[in-house]
C-alpha cells in the first residue's frame, strides 16, 4: 500500500488594477501589508512580514513578541517581472530548513487593464519525503491536528 | 483535484466529520471513538473506511485491534489549505493594490 502522491501544484492569480511595476512592489516590499495576519507562523500573533529584495534574502515574519520566524528566502529575483521564493514550513506549520516548496510569482502586463498576478505553489510532493522523516513530530501536538482543525471547519464550511 | 473533492466530500457528513475530529485530537481505537459517539461499532467503521479511502486517516495495527491515526502523507489536504491560504491572500494584495491607488495623487 506503498504509494507515492504527486499533488498538482497549487495555481493562483488576480488580476489588479496597477502598472506592473506597482505591483512586483507592493506583493514583495509591501508584502507586510497585505498578507492576512491571521496566517502566522509563529507562536505569537503576527505583527509583520518580510520578502528581503535580493537573491538569497531572507523571507520572515516578526510576531508581536518581536520574535522572527523564518519563512523560507529569495531564489530568484527580477523586477518587475517574477520572484521565486522557498517555502520552507513543513504540514507541523513549522520553519523546516530540510524541505523546500517553491512559490513563484510572475507579473503579467496587461496595458489598461492593469496587470495580472500568476502564482504557483509547487514541489508540494516535497511534503510527503518529509512527513515520511517526521512522522513523529506530525503526529505530536499542535502539529497537524491544529492544521486539520482548521482545515476541517473549512471543508465543512465548503460542504 | 479529484482527491481535495473526495476529502471534503467525505467531511461533509456531520457523524463522519465528529469521527475525523476525534482522531485529529489524538490517535485512537474504533471502540475509544465508539464509547465517543451516539453510533453503533459498525457504523463507525463505516465511517473509517470512508476517511481512510480519502486520505485523512490511516489504520496501524496494534495487538488486537487498530489505532486510527490522521494520514501524515495524505497531500491533498495540505493542497487544499495552500490553495486556499493564497486565495485568501491574493484577495488581500488585490484590495491593498487598489486602495493604495485611490490614496495616490501623484
Amino acid at each position: 500500500m506503498d504509494r507515492t502522491i504527486s499533488p498538482a501544484p497549487v495555481r493562483r492569480s488576480v488580476t489588479v488594477k496597477a502598472s506592473q511595476q506597482k505591483a512586483f512592489e507592493v506583493f514583495t516590499s509591501g508584502f507586510g501589508r497585505w498578507w492576512p495576519a491571521s496566517h502566522s507562523i509563529g507562536s505569537s500573533p503576527l505583527k509583520t512580514a518580510v520578502i528581503e529584495p535580493r537573491v538569497g534574502g531572507r523571507w520572515y515574519e516578526t510576531g508581536e513578541n518581536g520574535r522572527e520566524c523564518q519563512w523560507g528566502e529569495v531564489l530568484a529575483w527580477e523586477p518587475p517581472s517574477r520572484v521565486l521564493l522557498a517555502w520552507r514550513i513543513g504540514a507541523d506549520w513549522k520553519y523546516d530548513p530540510q524541505l523546500l516548496t517553491e512559490v513563484e510569482v510572475r507579473f503579467v502586463p496587461l496595458g489598461e487593464a492593469g496587470t495580472r498576478v500568476e502564482l504557483e505553489h509547487r514541489l508540494l510532493e516535497n511534503y510527503g519525503e518529509r512527513a515520511a522523516a517526521t512522522s513523529e513530530r506530525l503526529d505530536s501536538e499542535g502539529g497537524w491536528q491544529s492544521l486539520l482543525a482548521i482545515y476541517a471547519k473549512e471543508a465543512a464550511a465548503a460542504a | 483535484m479529484a482527491n481535495d473533492m473526495r476529502q471534503v466530500a467525505a467531511l461533509a457528513d456531520p457523524t463522519r466529520r465528529a469521527v475525523f475530529e476525534l482522531i485529529a485530537e489524538r490517535p485512537r481505537s474504533v471502540a475509544e471513538i465508539t464509547r465517543a459517539l451516539p453510533v453503533t461499532q459498525s457504523a463507525v467503521s463505516q465511517h473509517l473506511k470512508v476517511l481512510r479511502e480519502a486520505q485523512l486517516v490511516r489504520a496501524q495495527p496494534k495487538g488486537a485491534s487498530n489505532i486510527y491515526h490522521i494520514d501524515p502523507a495524505g497531500l491533498g489536504q495540505m493542497r487544499a489549505w495552500l490553495d486556499r491560504l493564497w486565495g485568501a491572500a491574493l484577495d488581500e494584495f488585490k484590495r491593498e493594490i487598489e486602495t493604495e491607488g485611490k490614496e495616490d495623487n501623484g
